[in-house]
């Protein structure tokens, strides 16, 4: 198992696309698109898990692998699609403050988080340990693309790939953590997401549309 | 048995009522469940008095003097919410707030939050902690939401986005936790995230990891126990949900959060040799104590005043956590075991107020007393006893807190006492002409559930008053554990 074979570099390309998936993410105004990179994120995790499983030959990084690509590349995305359908929030677009200014920040926001990865990656023994720091700015993007939008929907696709980096991340630093915390963290993402279909019919029944300018009357000074 | 029992009641009880929670019987079924729940916690109590610390399900679920004493507490709380949401839920429903869908909806989340609770407290994986608090946090959105109206949705939206983002950051905490305890307890079997082994080798946890992991798990956890400046979530949420969902969110979930990051100090601490862990611990806790003293300023709404009450007790027991040491410690689990009957109390007869007068504004509420003395005292008694007034348990709680802070850290017990003055002036004004004064309450179609009221209100003071043995010798044991005894 050399550390400059094939299969690595297969796996980083995974990473670099991985990172530059959540960068189409945040420039992106319309909420289809962000749910089909969202998708293909999964895709992108579910075949590094895959490789890895196969380099390593960790008979559950396959089973996690297998969950990745059925929940978060089929399941999920279908699952969005299918509410923005009927939600009727098909044509829905952000209008967002600054692309390049955005862009910019995600640079930075990238080379901190390349520092902050630093001491673990140093400490791992993993072979991926490179990509701890590719995983660390994922989740910080996905953050990032939470704070500068409006609509409910594009938030919880913000939310998604946060998770998506963290899997990422705890792949590449531990090859995933035990299997029965991975199959409950899945469990509370599906769970999230059928309670999220509930809660976006109840907003839309009150305020006819997932605009978050309308959930904004709790504040102090009333 | 009695550990089974204990789990698989709510979980079972939350199927049951799912299905069956809009029938005549379904609000005594839910007290039902809860009162065996209760007592399995009481066998269990007394299982672990006897035999000492247990675990079960090959490691995965331990029994401590620590948690079992929360474990109590919770299965108490929700079996008296459970007797007070009988009447309250009813009254709802005849004025026509929640229907047959919304009624199995409660009853059945409810317990599955009582569930999820118990879980997270009693397991000793710090994964499935994790995986717990998440679904409590689930199983409690829709009942924020319960009412359907604007300002419900906006709360139940932010509590699920701001603590799906916090807890996030947990994971992200545990992850690098499993990252360094991986490489002295290695990745095979299942040992690597168990909170007793874990405990075994602390000291030779990576430092530089580890610090990493405290500060996203204390951001993570620290949201859902309300720290400032993560607090944002919590009035809203408490205000805006039915008041027995209130009276569990404020009373149980904000302790189990607290249990979280305690049980993650324990180890990081350990590891580091330093008093960073703690220093943290102390300022998040003295900026929400102070924070939240002066927010109580601007409340007109009756449960938002108690739901900031709650930010600035959590930032009291995070202190006085952080201050660490066993008398500390022993002050702050005394504390969250008073401010959890207190404050339910509150919100019960909170809830019963509101019902009568039609409306959570303070100043649409008066002179309950002419009308309804039993909901005028239980509100006023339990406004004196969560002010810290002797000789209710809380004072003794909080008297313990400042002198120990007196000694340890004087440059804070300024600050904590300024904080507690304008808390103190602030709800006492707000309390005072609502209880008192002309009336404007009506009357209820079913009469109140006041017994849960005045049987927490009691302990309180009878904790104030005296603190039996057996309870006392497992605050210390607690408390020792805590310190790294």
């Amino acid at each position: 198992m050399n550390e400059t074979g094939f299969d690595l570099q297969l796996l980083n390309t995974f990473a670099a696309l991985l990172l530059l998936s959540s960068f189409a993410m945040l420039s992106q105004r319309r909420v289809v698109t962000m749910v089909n990179l969202l998708a293909l994120q999964g895709v992108l995790l579910g075949l590094a898990t895959l490789l890895l499983a196969w380099r390593t030959g960790k008979g559950h990084l396959y089973v996690s692998g297998a969950i990745t690509l059925t929940l978060k590349a089929a399941f999920l995305p279908w699952l969005l699609h299918r509410l923005i359908r009927r939600l009727g929030v098909y044509w829905d677009s952000e209008p967002l403050l600054n692309i390049a200014g955005t862009m910019l920040v995600g640079v930075l926001i990238v080379i901190f988080a390349f520092g902050l990865a630093q001491p673990i990656s140093a400490l791992a023994t993993t072979t991926t340990r490179s990509a701890i720091g590719i995983a660390v700015a994922v989740v910080l993007l996905a953050f990032l693309t939470m704070i500068t939008r409006r609509k409910a929907m594009s938030q919880v696709v913000g939310f998604l790939s946060m998770e998506n980096g963290l899997f990422f991340g705890a792949m590449s630093a531990t090859y995933g953590m035990p299997m029965i915390i991975e199959l409950g963290v899945a469990l509370d993402i599906l769970v999230a997401m059928l309670v999220l279909g509930v809660f976006f019919f109840q907003i839309r029944e009150q305020f006819d549309s997932l605009d978050l300018h309308h959930l904004e009357s709790l504040k102090e000074e009333k | 048995m009695d550990f089974l029992l204990l789990l698989a009641t709510p979980v079972a009880g939350a199927v049951l009522l799912g299905i069956f929670g809009a029938r005549k019987w379904a609000p005594e079924a839910n007290v039902a469940i809860s009162l065996v729940t209760f007592l399995a916690s009481c066998a269990l109590t007394a299982r672990v008095a006897s035999e000492g610390s247990l675990t079960a399900a090959e490691e995965q679920f331990f029994i401590d003097p620590f948690n079992v004493f929360l474990v109590t507490l919770t299965a108490l709380v929700s079996f008296t919410t459970s007797l007070f949401s009988r009447p309250y839920m009813r009254i709802e429903r005849d004025h026509g707030r929640v229907g047959p869908a919304q009624l199995r909806l409660f009853h059945g989340m409810y317990q599955l939050f009582i569930a999820a609770m118990l879980i997270a407290l009693t397991t000793n994986n710090m994964g499935l902690m994790w995986v717990a608090m998440e679904a409590a946090t689930l199983s409690t959105v829709l009942l924020v939401t319960l009412y359907r109206t604007a300002a419900s949705l906006e709360a139940g939206w932010k509590y699920f986005i701001l603590c799906g983002v916090g807890i996030a950051q947990a994971l992200f905490g545990t992850i690098l936790l499993y990252f360094a305890s991986e490489k002295v307890l290695g990745a095979e079997g299942m040992s690597a995230l168990l909170w007793t082994h874990l405990n075994g080798v602390k000291g030779q946890l990576e430092p530089t990891v580890l610090i990493l992991a405290f500060v996203f798990l204390l951001v993570g956890y620290g949201t859902k126990v309300g720290l400032a400046p993560l607090h944002n979530w919590l009035p809203d949420a408490h205000a805006e949900g039915p008041t027995p969902i209130s009276a569990v969110l404020s009373g149980l979930l904000l302790n189990v959060a607290i249990y979280a990051v305690v049980r993650c100090k324990v180890l990081v601490e350990g590891a580091l040799h330093s008093a960073l862990p703690s220093q943290m611990l102390m300022g998040f806790g003295l900026v929400s104590v102070v924070l939240a003293a002066f927010f109580l300023w601007r409340q007109r709404d009756i449960k938002r005043l108690f739901a900031y009450s709650s930010i600035e007790h959590m930032g009291i027991i995070t202190f006085a956590f952080g201050m660490g040491g066993p008398v500390a410690n022993f002050a702050a689990l005394l504390h969250m075991t008073v401010h959890s009957l207190t404050k339910s109390a509150i919100f019960f007869a909170v809830g019963h107020a509101a019902q009568k007068a039609g409306t959570q504004i303070m100043d649409d509420i008066r002179g309950l007393i002419t009308l309804s003395p039993t909901v005028g005292w239980g509100l006023m008694l339990g406004t004196i006893a969560i002010l810290g007034l002797p000789p209710f348990g809380v004072f003794a709680s909080e008297f313990l807190i400042l002198t120990t802070a007196m000694r340890e850290q004087p440059w804070a017990t300024p600050i904590l006492l300024l904080a507690l003055g304008v808390a103190f002036a602030a709800i006492f004004r707000r309390v005072q002409p609502m209880v008192f004064g002309e009336t404007s309450a009506k009357q209820l179609p079913h009469p109140p559930a006041l017994v849960p009221v005045f049987v927490h209100l009691a302990m309180v003071l009878m904790l104030g008053l005296f603190i039996p043995p057996y309870l006392a010798e497992w605050f210390r044991r607690a408390a020792s554990l805590i310190a790294g005894g």
